[in-house]
């Protein structure tokens, strides 16, 4: 189980949070001028890196807050945590 | 008719248990506010003062203003728990802190009955089905935590160091999650 560390409780068990998958994903400024190839790539398409990896989370059995966290898709090592609304940490 | 005649808390046949070192019971009606509004701003400090106390800014502590506790749930989020019967003065007094405030305070005393932990194997008892670290170099009177206790969602608040904990959990659950409590409590090898 993975051990996540909630940037308000601290370090939590897995099963205390939701996955809200990738982070940093822009909704379209001008939805409307969208084909609908571009739509769906905005919907449905998503990396799926082998190595870190940015994604949402939320705290659901503790604080409810949703923040990011940078996880690495092999060893699901955990490289950074940062709050909602930043800019993804740069990762060596 | 008194609302007295006609309530009942989801716990209401649940008699005092006492197990080895550890005692069980509800408390059942307490009154419970949900507050939410921006911290470290004026209606922060305007609640503090009609309460008596300021709300805990540090994730996961709580302060003590007379009867109330005042709970840290989220960075704008707070429940504040009082005695039976208190939650229309409580709320009267924490709207006259409110006026033209962007904030939001509802009455949830209904949402959830409170379990009583108590006693030297209280700590024993409850790590049995929780995973924060309880042990007093962690966790201590005036903290609190929203978390899981055996997979049921509760916010736990830890009043004294004998220990004794109150488990707010929601009605629905409150019997299953008593139930698991009787069970740990039964198993007497436990306690040292």
């Amino acid at each position: 189980m993975l051990l996540i560390a909630c940037p308000w409780c601290g370090e939590r068990d897995e099963v205390e949070f939701h996955y809200g998958g990738q982070a940093h994903v822009a909704y379209p400024s001008d939805p409307e001028a969208l084909s609908d190839a571009e739509w769906a790539q905005y919907l449905f398409v998503r990396d799926n890196p082998k190595g870190p990896f940015a994604e949402r989370w939320s705290h659901a059995a503790g604080c409810r807050r949703w923040f990011n966290v940078v996880r690495h898709t092999v060893t699901h090592e955990i490289l950074a945590v940062h709050p909602a609304g930043r800019p993804k940490p740069v990762i060596a | 008719m008194t609302v007295d005649g006609l309530r009942r808390s989801p716990l209401g046949d649940l008699p005092e248990t006492l197990g080895h070192g550890v005692r069980l019971r509800e408390i059942p009606f307490l009154t419970q506010l949900n507050l939410r509004l921006a911290p470290g701003g004026g209606a922060a400090a305007r609640v503090a003062e009609v309460l008596g106390a300021a709300l805990p800014t540090e994730p996961n502590t709580v302060t003590d203003s007379g009867d109330l506790r005042l709970l840290w749930l989220g960075p704008d989020e707070w429940l504040i728990v009082g005695p039976d019967g208190a939650a229309p003065d409580t709320e009267g007094r924490i709207r006259t802190a409110l006026p033209g405030e962007h904030a939001c305070l509802v009455d949830v005393s209904a949402n959830r009955t409170t379990l009583e932990l108590s006693g030297p194997g209280a700590r024993t008892v409850l790590e049995k089905g929780c995973a924060l670290d309880l042990h007093p170099r962690a966790f201590t009177p005036g903290r609190c935590a929203q978390t899981l206790v055996s997979k049921v969602n509760v916010v736990l608040d830890q009043l004294d160091a004998e220990p004794r904990y109150r488990l707010l959990v929601r009605g629905s659950f409150a019997r299953y999650l008593a139930d698991w409590l009787l069970d740990a409590m039964s198993d007497t090898a436990l306690i040292g």
